[in-house]
């Protein structure tokens, strides 16, 4: 009974020791607090105001053979609007070579029968020509043409007296982001991925620098377990990631202006379970490669493009074949994503949180089990 | 000077293929993540599920919810008869949108007034709520053409023809496979330039390159051109996926996309260069590739165009020789223009790359640890 106290007693004071080689460690070489803090403040700020997917200002061109009033009371609706940044040109051709040299995204054309059409009441064409490369971008100008074009006939109606003939009026009520502020839900969505990558590489690096150094040899001859060194790496590095968390969080509230209509404490709650699996994940890749090098590499190849394509933090998962929605399942950010959509939009949905959660414990636990399994105290 | 070049690349690249790990790293995962990336990153939609909350069942209900139904874009998963049931089905993510038919609906139709059709839909990804609301926009626009003409009503007196140029059904997929060629080489041949200086000044074999008759432009040169080589055969790969697996039409040359990954791969090894010679330690060459890296992807135009972004970070994005590139493979692929409109993305590349190898040059005759 007396030895096991004393081996408890002996273990809490090694992993002290422990810990404060790895302090001192951070505080010498400032570059992990540069990664955990630095970094996502950094990227965040770059991202936050890049990436948008909300189109403004579309340069657009207005071809009119023939001006008349209608035509006048039509075009007129596109310069209005803030949607579009329409030009006039005098014909097709010097519209389309506009088109083909990027210089605008769409066309807006209406043919010389256009008023004569219009006052006899039969379906006047208005011609549309939309730049397809970018699909979804283009969709969006479709659909902002269609808006312009079903309140021109509306006030048209009014102004004529004519009743508008329709028999079916759709009506939109987009909830908990009804201004379709398109940052509101990337801004969340990047702090997942970024995290991801500074969770992963702070302690992916670190183990692997200790094999290749050879300091984890010099380790291994002390009485310490394998265990504690894990811990001892995970601890500090812990800290520092939700210090770089908890500045993401700030920037997306104060800086970003993303309402939080969920309640923070259990924003952090999860995002420890989050970061948990990221240390575990940068572990596993670190007792895995062995060398620096070889971490590095993968921790570049692994870590960023699936948490940036597959996380759901852009592309829907959903609509993915079934095999590629399998391979999202591995990919924590998919699951601290949804939390932070949900927490940042929504609100506190347990339905969603605690799935989710769980989904994060038992990658942690996974992924720190795996890496306490294949390291031991052993050389090659 | 060549011979020496080449044996310095042909350690390179037998030290990168003979280490399993190392191997792995260059030819697995680019791989695996175009089959996955290429699937994954669409906007396009497909089987959104949805709920009907039908208060009225009349036939011009019966018939829109039908399309609805019939669309391959939505999933009907369930009816629901109580409007209390909407919020939960919503927020949990049950379904995307609930499709609610008034009371009045009939009515209003028989009537001729506007019978509003009233959509529900989570707005936590506001941009697949946009997309979605699109496709259910198209399906009651479709409905109303055809009730006009079947029940003899007199139509709008204007109507849109849309026509969407290089991309007839706006299948996002072409828009992003061809991209991705540019993301997974660029992180490939980053993972190799970048890194293997700094390895070489860790393991303190750098000092003894030069103690070699190797000039500092030597060694350049030689650490670059297994990067480029690489980043070649991933590219010729990723285009043959790109055209036989994905069906992406090829409109222009070959030839000018390869002009456009070379200069591509000399700016991205130039980084790569660059990042590994300001650095001391492997541990900064990391941090430096990751922070080149991330800012080159995200801001690259790959998914948020670049006009959306505010003008300072346009500006930023100049000096990312992916944002070019990514107007080049798009452009081979479905557009086929001229060099002539190509030689704007061109050049920038160039002197991308030219700049950043001096710089790298530079700095290795300056710095040394």
């Amino acid at each position: 009974m007396n030895t096991a106290a004393a081996t408890r007693g002996g273990s809490r004071m090694r992993l002290r020791g422990l810990l404060r080689k790895e302090f001192l460690q951070i505080v010498r070489d400032p570059s992990s607090i540069a990664i955990a803090l630095i970094m996502p403040v950094l990227l965040l700020l770059l991202f936050g105001y890049g990436v948008s997917l909300d189109a403004k200002h579309v340069p657009l061109a207005l071809v009119v053979d023939q001006p008349s009033a209608e035509t006048a009371s039509f075009t007129s609706a596109f310069t209005a609007t803030d949607y579009f940044n329409a030009h006039y040109f005098s014909d097709l051709p010097d519209a389309r070579r506009a088109m083909m040299t990027g210089q605008v995204d769409g066309i807006v054309r209406l043919r010389s029968d256009f008023s004569s059409h219009f006052h006899r009441g039969d379906a006047a064409p208005i011609q549309v020509l939309v730049n397809g490369v970018n699909a979804n971008n283009a969709r969006l100008i479709e659909g902002y043409i269609n808006g312009v074009w079903a309140a021109w006939l509306a006030t048209q109606s009014q102004q004529t007296g004519q009743p508008l003939s329709i028999p079916v009026a759709m009506q939109q009520r987009i909830w908990f982001n009804s201004a379709v502020r398109s940052k509101d839900f990337l801004v969340p969505g990047l702090i997942a991925v970024i995290m991801t990558l500074i969770g992963a590489m702070l302690t992916a690096l670190v183990m692997a620098r200790e094999w290749e150094r050879g300091t984890m040899e010099a380790l291994m001859i002390t009485p310490v377990t394998m265990p504690e060194i894990l811990i001892g790496k995970l601890i500090p590095y812990f800290v520092l990631g939700m210090g770089g968390m908890a500045l993401s969080v700030g920037m997306a509230l104060w800086l970003f202006n993303v309402p939080l209509h969920g309640s923070i404490l259990l924003l952090f709650f999860c995002a420890s379970l989050f970061m948990l699996a990221s240390l575990g994940m940068g572990l596993l890749i670190s007792v895995v490669a062995r060398s620096q090098f070889v971490a590095g590499q993968v921790a570049l190849v692994a870590t960023f493009l699936p948490a940036f394509l597959l996380s759901g933090f852009i592309f829907d998962i959903d609509s993915m074949p079934h095999i590629v929605q399998a391979i999202t399942y591995v990919v924590a950010a998919r699951y601290f994503v949804s939390i932070l959509q949900t927490l940042f939009l929504a609100g506190n949905i347990w339905a969603i949180v605690i799935p989710n959660a769980l989904a994060l414990i038992v990658m942690a636990v996974l992924f720190l089990a795996v890496a306490r399994k294949r390291s031991r105290k052993r050389l090659d | 000077m060549w011979p020496r070049i080449f044996a310095l690349a042909l350690k390179e690249l037998l030290a990168m293929l003979r280490d399993p790990r190392s191997r792995f790293v260059v030819i697995g995962p680019p791989i695996i993540q175009l089959l996955v990336f290429g699937y994954a990153a669409t906007f396009d939609l497909n089987h959104v599920k949805y709920a009907v909350y039908a208060e009225d069942h009349g036939a011009a209900a019966r018939q829109l919810l039908a399309d609805f139904a019939g669309s391959p874009n939505f999933l009907l998963a369930r009816n629901i008869d109580r409007e209390t049931d909407i919020r939960e089905l919503v927020e949990r993510r049950d379904v995307l949108m609930v499709v609610h038919v008034g009371q009045q609906f009939s009515r209003d139709i028989a009537l001729g007034r506007p019978a509003p059709l009233q959509l529900i839909i989570d707005g936590r990804n506001s941009n697949t709520a946009l997309v979605a609301l699109g496709y259910a926009q198209e399906i009651v626009n479709r409905f109303n053409a055809d009730w006009t003409e079947t029940h003899g009503l007199t139509g709008p007196p204007a109507v849109i023809q849309s026509r969407a140029w290089f991309n007839p059904n706006l299948e996002s997929r072409w828009f992003f496979v061809p991209g991705l060629a540019g993301l997974i080489v660029l992180v490939v041949t980053l993972a190799v330039t970048a890194l293997s200086i700094a390895r070489e000044r860790e393991h303190g074999t750098f000092d003894q390159l030069l103690v070699t008759p190797m000039t500092p432009l030597d060694i350049l040169l030689g650490k670059s051109l297994p990067g480029v080589l690489i980043g070649i055969a991933e590219g010729t790969f990723i285009v043959l996926v790109t055209i036989f697996w994905f069906n992406v039409p090829l409109l222009g040359s070959l030839l000018a996309f390869y002009v456009g990954l070379l200069l591509f791969l000399l700016s991205a090894v130039g980084m790569g260069l660059m990042i590994s010679s300001l650095c001391a330690t492997l541990q900064q060459a990391l941090l430096g590739t990751f922070l080149f890296m991330m800012p080159a992807v995200i801001l690259s135009g790959f998914a948020t165009p670049i006009a959306n972004m505010p003008k300072p970070v346009q500006w930023l994005t100049l000096a990312d020789p992916l944002r070019y590139f990514l107007v080049v493979v798009r452009d081979v692929f479905l557009e086929g223009s001229s060099f002539g409109v190509l030689f704007h993305q061109l050049w920038p590349m160039a002197v991308i790359g030219v700049v950043s190898m001096a710089l790298a040059s530079w700095l290795f005759r300056h710095r040394l640890y």
